[in-house]
């Protein structure tokens, strides 16, 4: 009794202190987030870029944690207000006013994103990730296996000479004379062995590759243009959704346009972060990749007024995902509604300089997912008429905690993805 | 006795020939010879190696491939509204020749794909017609001029311009010549032009006009214009020779007013009542209550005989005894009704015309059903005006003709007559956007753009202002027509700006522009009917003039509702959609009714062997049609409903060459036969209806593509009631059950109608969770258009198979509008079914799929996976209402072998083209060879539409509270919103109280227990019940 009491109090305390913890960081974490989505393309921390870096600004507007909201909703109305750090950085950025944020956060909102500027420390190298080590186990177990079957068919086959050598004795001792001894390789059983396991080794190959046929898993074409997602999405953190904004509205997630690269570019004409490789280890001159887009743009850094979006030229960059075309994929479904992440499917993108694909995209692959994803169920009105799914969650028939699948709602059906 | 509907002759009299072609779904019999049995087949041993070792070697070919390498290529600077993926839809103005429907353009990644009904118009309310559907196509149309020339050669804006103006300055009279044009800053634009060049008028021809009725209104009303018609007010319809629901003046804005006269319901089991009387077999007629057949030419004494008889004065010169009880009838039911009756009449003699507005005077129809608070700006050409223009050419008294898409070379009946006044005039320009008969006469040609990629406006009824603006880049270098005209008479706006200015000062309020154009319409009219002073001055001179009936056989042209006055003609889906009347595709024949079959083509239909002869063998027998000299010759179909002295030939056929590669057959020789030099101009107007005509029977034949006979089925009983059901309305009034109960007592022995799901099978009933879409189609609101047909075309990028693989039975079409028959033999009642993929919940074509390509969704879509597809076809045999297509050739270029390509014609190579291409809907794949396909319920749009809602967190919705979040393409095409469609698990949703409130609910072929999603209503005919 004493000891289930004691792990009781133990229990809830310790739910109660995280709950704690994490209801105290929830602010710092929408802060980080509404950075990356608001401000990263512009901002660093601890660098120059569109605009300046923002480590100890708070300090530099005089800790006026008011004004610097203002000048975040509308820096004009504080140029004009004639505030005189306001009209110096104003200056220094070559009278490039930053984008008025009034209608898309609230105060609240700035406060967080403020809050998480002052906090921020110059993080250290960031910790390896363990998964190799869930991977290693099962890898271990088939070695096992495979050395427990050898040992088994060396036994099986030491048990058949010697069983076939007593035979042989036991016939001499009889007086049966043994036929002339067929050497093995014209043995008939031997043969047949031989050609039957040929025969299922090599349609195991040959179904295996062909099933693979079409599907390139690890493809990593060379680009046009040496484009490090780890330096723009990792290093920087830039969101996903800044350059592939489509994946939020509709069937494509499409690759940005060079105006969209021109935004940061215009002024970012130099790359100065940790030296770059491609995947031969060859060494990547990154602010010669930037010149690359230059000339792509048809932009001149040193008359940087004068350019032109309508000037730029396209740039062919070799699709890495591609699925046949029968079937139909939407990224506006899965990110917006299924609220999948980018990396479920794409890899740990910013690790990746050039992107390779990271999933096989193959239908089982699709279909394995649809079946263990659960839907918002309960969160979007949609599901709402699913009123047989509901009473049964809540009289028990259907196990809550697995939830509902995307294949409950018919996620498997072949007209979901096939028309 | 149970009634007997029949679609086609050898099915009335249960042929052997009928019997036998009903058993199969596949008519061609498999390649092998089976006397000599299959180890002798055309296939030996040796081929079926030779094939082996290819098929092998090739496989390892195409694996061997590497991946090709695919490149994505963003914008260079992406415009704000375009996100690519997603489709955006515009407004704009479908205008041709004076047709003016207000439609939205669906364009995606750039290219618009699909038309759809605006549904902001108060005209047609969202619906369209197949030529409105079909129109997308045309924008990308190879044979569209790509520049202008100067005598044929390849020339520049600049250019042309300096050498028109230059010719211009002193050419003379100069004649803009044009058809019906109602846009009203073009009629600006034409007027400047007129008064900077003295001397110089505009001459509206339309093909086919409706000058009869101008000037009769003229006559009795004082204006020459044409009212607005109130089909929907009206309780008793008349017409002659009207075919109002296809061809006649404003066809959608008619067919959604007559559909809410005829669309019944339980509560109120009232309906319009409709007499029609023609002479050859019309959609109109097909769908009137009662039709009643007479001779062309006794259009004026049926007219003056029903003025007569309306007034209690006796019916005088009707020999015709049936016809005579059809007019006392008319009358009888049109006096019942004064005030909410409507007389129409589809002749073009002013004399007809002032007698008809006579009977609508006395019906006080003025106000009423004809309202002249907004008048119709559809056509406005007079016959005798062009007449005059062409005796002014041949006087040599025009110095300067312009053209913008009139096209009198290939429609004026007096061609040699036209052709010798045009080489007169010295100074020819066409706007043609196509090298059209009248524009390869012309020296200069500026071509104008298609509507898709124009600015502008239009005003289809006075006060219904409708714009249009682009909605792609012009493809070709085409220019506005509009430009031009301001060019040349020195004014330095372009049309967009002329435009705008214009709009400036008629448009009230801040962004009132941007709002017109997102609408697409602007209504400036009040909706109260206005009567107009009536003068009857003119009708004792009127009956004095017409003329008496003729004798001898008579010739009436007429138009289809897919090709028209002939602007169908080059497009293929118009081609290849099955006439409602005739169901026959790509040609035109000659129209016999079955008593002419007898006598002229030796073909008696009651007699098993000649009609099966007749019906089997697609190959007809040619006639050789002789007016005035003139003689042509075409095959012959038979079609009841057509009177026993008259024939029917369609206009719109026999086009040059340049005008596409579907205009010509597979010889290089045109499709049909151009029947315009039958026409007569008489008594000033042009009059389509000819007399004196000689029919002579060749001994040749011709094959035509008729899609009647295919997809039979023959139910064990070899009746067609199951199919369709219909009733009188008085049937119906008796008790509204009647067809509810007739349902109960048939599925009894299998639990009724309430247990019939459960009861009927051994299988249990799959649970459908969450939506469960169904379709319901009000077979009286249905008229047999085939608007949904092409939408469907459209929307489902279904191909274009071609004349010689229709001949094969090898048609694509998921949706299909069967056409039954039923009573007088000569004069049949006719139903038109609208009939596609059932999506039954108890499919029998998925438990024959060996590998389970098609199957059920937990929505109750019966699915259909091309990739999984191997194509035995046992689905198709399987299906009981015949609506799976299989692939039999490669119809859309998409495999990498070319030669499976080789036997198909002219059409479905265009439809390959990159050009035409374009016009495929992305959302949806292409099917390749070997596989069936079917319709899906537009499932690209059910996806659509949830996803739509899922975003906004709601319940989808389908018509609750009149909103929706989807329509498939043939409900959006519906003119008369036959089609409704929706999620039936949702108690709100519009096809959920279509199904509880309407007791004409039946399933087609219910009792197979295939249980369908989609039920029809029953049709109801205001007509007394059949002897």
């Amino acid at each position: 009794m004493i000891i289930r009491q004691i792990t009781k109090t133990i229990l809830l305390s310790t739910i109660i202190l995280f709950s704690a913890i994490y209801s105290n960081k929830s602010s710092a974490q929408d802060g980080k987030a509404l950075f990356n989505t608001y401000c990263a393309a512009c901002h660093k921390m601890d660098k120059d870029l569109t605009g300046p870096a923002l480590m100890g600004s708070e300090e530099r507007w005089g800790n006026d944690r008011k004004k610097l909201v203002a000048w975040v909703k509308n820096s004009a109305n504080v140029i004009a207000s004639g505030d005189k750090y306001a009209n110096e950085i104003f200056a220094k950025w070559n009278k490039l006013p930053m984008t008025p944020f009034e209608s898309m956060l609230k105060d609240a909102e700035i406060n967080a994103v403020l809050d998480y500027i002052k906090d921020w420390k110059p993080a250290s190298a960031p910790v390896a990730t363990t998964d190799n080590a869930v991977k290693t186990a099962p890898d271990k177990n088939t070695l096992y296996l495979g050395i427990i079957t050898l040992a088994l068919a060396l036994a099986a086959l030491i048990l058949l000479f010697v069983k076939r050598n007593l035979k042989k004795l036991s016939n001499e001792t009889l007086g049966i004379q043994a036929a002339t001894p067929i050497p093995f390789w014209k043995n008939k059983s031997y043969i047949t062995l031989v050609v039957l396991l040929l025969f299922i080794s090599g349609g195991y190959m040959v179904t295996k590759g062909a099933i693979d046929l079409g599907r390139n898993k690890d493809y990593q074409p060379v680009q046009p243009i040496f484009y490090s997602h780890k330096v723009h999405a990792g290093v920087n953190q830039i969101s996903c959704l800044y350059c592939h904004g489509g994946a939020e509205k509709g069937k494509h997630a499409n690759i940005p346009s060079v105006n969209v690269c021109m935004n940061c570019h215009k002024s970012i004409t130099e790359y100065s972060g940790e030296q770059l490789y491609d995947g031969n280890g060859k060494k990547v001159d990154g602010t010669a990749e930037i010149k690359k887009l230059h000339k792509y743009a048809g932009f001149d850094v040193n008359n940087a007024n004068a350019w032109n979006p309508n000037d730029a030229k396209q740039i062919e960059w070799v699709k890495i995902h591609n699925l046949p075309d029968h079937v139909y994929f939407n990224h506006n479904q899965h990110v917006e509604v299924g609220k999948v992440q980018c990396q479920t499917c794409h890899g740990d993108i910013p690790k990746m300089d050039e992107v390779k694909q990271f999933s096989d995209l193959s239908m089982g692959w699709c279909v394995n997912c649809h079946r263990e994803t659960k839907v918002q169920f309960k969160d979007n009105g949609f599901y709402s008429i699913y009123e047989k799914y509901h009473k049964e969650l809540k009289n028990g028939k259907l196990d809550s905690t697995k939830g509902i699948t995307v294949e409950k709602i018919g996620g498997t059906e072949c007209q979901k993805c096939h028309y | 006795m149970e009634k007997k509907y029949w679609q086609s002759f050898g099915e009335l009299n249960n042929s052997e020939a009928y019997q036998k072609s009903s058993k199969n779904e596949f008519k061609e019999d498999l390649p092998f010879d089976a006397e000599k049995g299959l180890l002798e087949a055309k296939t030996p041993r040796r081929d079926f190696l030779k094939y082996l070792g290819f098929t092998t070697a090739a496989a390892a070919v195409a694996a061997s491939c590497e991946v090709p390498v695919k490149k994505a290529i963003p914008f260079a600077n992406q415009p704000e509204e375009i996100v690519p993926g997603v489709a955006n839809y515009y407004a704009t103005t479908y205008v041709q020749d004076g047709d003016t429907i207000s439609v939205l353009a669906k364009v995606r990644d750039g290219r618009p794909i699909k038309i759809e009904g605006n549904e902001l118009s108060p005209i047609t309310g969202g619906g369209t017609s197949a030529r409105v559907q079909a129109s997308v196509l045309d924008l990308y149309d190879g044979a569209r001029l790509r520049f202008p020339t100067i005598d044929g050669k390849e020339s520049g804006f600049d250019a042309v311009d300096k050498a028109v103006i230059d010719t211009l300055a002193n050419a003379g009279n100069i004649v803009f010549l044009s058809s019906t044009i109602n846009s009203p800053s073009s009629l600006e634009i034409i007027q400047k032009f007129l008064a900077k060049y003295p001397g110089s008028k505009h001459v509206t021809y339309d093909a086919v006009s409706n000058t009869g009725i101008l000037l009769a209104n003229e006559a009795s009303y004082g204006k020459r214009a044409i009212p607005s018609y109130r089909f929907d007010k009206a309780k008793a319809i008349v017409s002659i020779g009207a075919d109002f629901l296809a061809t006649w003046i404003s066809p959608i804005e008619y067919a959604r007013q007559y559909a809410k006269g005829k669309k019944i319901n339980d509560a109120n089991p009232e309906m319009s009542k409709h007499i029609h009387f023609e002479s050859v077999a019309s959609l109109t007629g097909s769908n009137a209550d009662d039709r009643y057949l007479h001779r062309p030419s006794e259009t004026g004494t049926i007219v003056v005989a029903l003025l007569s008889a309306l007034k209690g004065e006796g019916i005088n010169g009707i020999a015709d005894a049936k016809l005579k009880e059809g007019i006392e009838k008319a009358a009888k039911t049109l006096n019942e009704k004064k005030g909410e009756a409507l007389v129409v009449c589809g002749s073009n003699d002013v004399n007809i015309q002032i007698v008809v507005n006579a009977i609508n005077e006395l019906l006080s129809a003025n106000g009423t059903t004809i309202d002249w608070s907004s008048t119709n700006n559809a056509r406005k050409g007079i016959d005798a005006d062009f007449a005059q223009l062409v005796e002014d050419m041949n006087a040599g008294n025009v110095g300067a003709l312009i053209v913008l898409d009139a096209n009198p070379v290939y429609t004026w009946g007096n061609i040699d007559k036209l052709k010798t006044g045009l080489d007169k005039v010295k100074v020819k320009i066409s706007f043609g956007s196509k090298a059209d008969e009248t524009t390869q006469k012309c020296q200069y040609v500026i071509p104008n753009h298609h509507f898709l990629e124009s600015w502008g406006d239009a005003e289809a009824k006075t006060g219904h202002y409708s714009f249009i603006q682009p909605t792609i880049y012009p493809l070709f270098k085409t220019r506005h027509w509009q430009d031009s005209l301001l060019k040349w008479s020195g004014d330095n706006n372009d049309y967009l700006n002329y435009l705008k200015i214009y709009w400036s000062t008629k448009l009230t309020g801040a962004n009132a522009w941007d709002k017109a154009l997102q609408d697409g319409v602007v209504i400036n009219t009040s909706s109260i009917s206005t009567t107009t002073a009536y003068n009857a001055a003119s009708l004792t001179s009127a009956i004095a003039n017409i003329q008496p009936p003729k004798t001898g056989i008579e010739l009436q042209l007429y138009q289809k509702i897919a090709i028209g006055a002939g602007q169908g003609s080059a497009n293929p889906w118009l081609q290849e959609m099955p006439d409602p009347i005739t169901r026959a595709t790509w040609d035109n024949y000659l129209v016999v009714s079955p008593a002419m079959a007898k006598s002229l083509l030796k073909i008696d239909l009651s007699n098993n062997g000649q009609s099966d002869s007749y019906e089997v063998n697609p190959s007809k027998k040619v006639v050789e049609i002789k007016v005035n000299g003139k003689s042509i010759e075409l095959p012959a179909l038979i079609i009841p409903g057509t009177h026993p002295e008259t024939v029917g030939i369609a206009i719109g056929y026999g086009r040059d060459k340049k005008m596409g590669k579907t205009v010509v057959d597979v010889h290089d020789k045109p499709i049909g036969v151009n029947v315009y030099p039958f026409a007569e101009f008489i008594n000033n107007t042009v009059s389509f209806d000819i007399s004196n005509v000689e029919l002579k029977l060749t001994d040749k034949k011709y094959p035509v593509a008729l899609t009647q006979t295919h997809n039979l089925y023959n139910t064990s009983q070899g009746k067609r009631t199951e199919v369709v059901k219909e009733l009188t309305l008085d049937e119906y009034k008796e008790n509204t059950k009647v067809i509810i109960e007739e349902r109960d007592k048939e599925l009894k022995p299998f639990g009724g109608i309430a247990k019939f799901k459960e009861e009927g099978s051994i299988y249990k009933p799959f649970d459908k969770p969450g939506i469960k879409w169904g379709m319901s189609i009000d077979l009286n609101a249905c008229n047999g258009c085939g608007a949904c047909v092409i939408a469907c075309n459209a929307e489902n990028n279904i191909p274009v198979v071609g004349k010689p693989e229709v001949l094969r039975f090898h048609d694509m079409h998921w949706m299909r509008i069967d056409r039954y028959y039923s009573g007088d033999a000569n004069n049949p009642n006719v139903v038109f079914q609208p009939m596609l993929c059932q999506h039954c919940d108890n499919a029998p074509c998925e438990n024959v799929c060996p590998v389970a390509a098609t199957n059920h969704s937990s929505e109750g879509l019966n699915q259909m996976t091309y990739n999984r597809c191997i194509g035995t076809r046992y689905c198709a045999n399987n299906c009981p209402y015949k609506v799976r297509r299989f692939n039999w050739a490669d119809y859309t270029g998409s495999d990498s072998f070319p030669n499976n390509q080789d036997e198909l014609n002219n059409a479905v190579h265009y439809m390959n083209e990159d050009l035409t291409r374009m016009v495929l809907n992305p959302d949806v794949t292409v099917r390749s060879r070997g596989v069936i396909e079917k319709c899906s319920f537009c499932v690209q749009r059910l996806q659509d539409g949830k996803l739509k809602a899922k975003k906004e967190g709601r319940p989808l919705k389908t018509g609750k509270d009149g909103e929706w979040d989807l329509k498939v393409a043939c409900q959006q095409a519906c003119p008369t919103e036959a089609i409704v469609f929706g999620n039936v698990n949702d108690s709100e949703s519009v096809i959920s109280k279509v199904r509880q409130d309407n007791n004409r609910l039946f399933y087609s072929l219910e009792f197979l227990h295939v249980l369908p999603n989609v039920n029809y209503l029953a049709k109801v005919r205001n007509t007394e019940a059949e002897a």
